[in-house]
């Protein structure tokens, strides 16, 4: 898991700016809780629900999948969508190592201040 | 998804002390575990070399922000790629990205209240080598556990 993610990080230098971007407009947080599922989606499937064209919905598409969070496959001439969390748990794996810093650093302080 | 960290903590002494404690720079750097070159000024760098065990080959550079007296103190501090001893070394860190720590202290009935915010991780690239930190300090996850200790004996 570690090596797989590790080879992830070093190959594909992304910045975490773009996804919160990405992730910053409604339709699109929509397209992502509807593939959170798991299932892999057809654009048919997924402009179901909305009052967008096939297009519209495809150009948010093409945007969750060039920040990474959402891939393409192709079935025969269809192409399916699907989610990839990878971006969002390596931003959150940093965040926690963060925090844990700071929960460590607060329980030094809290010994400096009342012992 | 949250793009900050807040922390709070009760400490039982008073603010006066607390704001000494996290201002002075000989204090700071006790529980912080850094060695400062001098005081802290706002608005000037504030630099050092870290003391914390496994990280001792990381400098410490800040730039400090606000210095509002038993109230607020807040620096920028950046956020290296790696913080593996021969990459970090090698690495040019004039480009490392920054984010916004704050202290803020409030006066409560038993002593002070310690807030630490830290903001603005949407900077900050995402090809961190994660691997990296688990790999100087194997130890995480039993540190957690303490701290969990400590935090419910304390409570």
């Amino acid at each position: 898991m570690l090596q797989k993610q590790h080879s992830s990080l070093a190959a594909r230098r992304r910045a975490h700016a773009p996804v919160f971007a990405a992730l910053g407009d409604e339709t699109r947080l929509a397209l992502v809780a509807k593939l959170s599922g798991g299932q892999p989606c057809s654009i048919s499937q997924l402009t179901k629900g909305f009052k967008l064209t096939r297009q519209a919905i495809t150009k948010h598409l093409r945007i969750l999948e060039s920040v990474g969070i959402v891939h393409s496959v192709h079935l025969g001439r269809e192409s399916l969508f699907e989610f990839d969390l990878r971006p969002i748990e390596e931003m959150r794996e940093y965040l926690d190592f963060v925090s844990e810093q700071w929960d460590q650093a607060l329980v030094r302080l809290k010994s400096f201040i009342e012992d | 998804m949250n793009d900050r960290i807040e922390k709070r903590i009760e400490l039982k002494a008073p603010i006066s002390r607390v704001w000494h404690a996290v201002t002075d720079y000989r204090e700071f750097g006790e529980w912080f575990r850094v060695k400062l070159d001098g005081p802290f000024v706002p608005g000037q760098v504030s630099r050092g070399q870290m003391t914390y065990p496994g990280y001792e080959h990381v400098k410490w550079e800040a730039v400090v922000q606000k210095m509002e007296p038993e109230r607020l103190f807040s620096f920028t501090w950046p956020h290296p790629n790696s913080l593996d001893k021969a990459e970090y070394v090698q690495g040019d860190h004039s480009k490392d990205p920054t984010t916004l720590v704050e202290f803020r202290l409030e006066k409560t009935t038993t002593g002070t209240l310690f807030v630490v915010t830290e903001s603005g991780f949407a900077n900050i690239p995402g090809d961190f080598r994660l691997e990296a930190f688990r790999r100087n300090d194997g130890g995480w996850a039993e540190q957690i556990k303490n701290i969990e200790r400590y935090v419910a004996k304390a409570a």
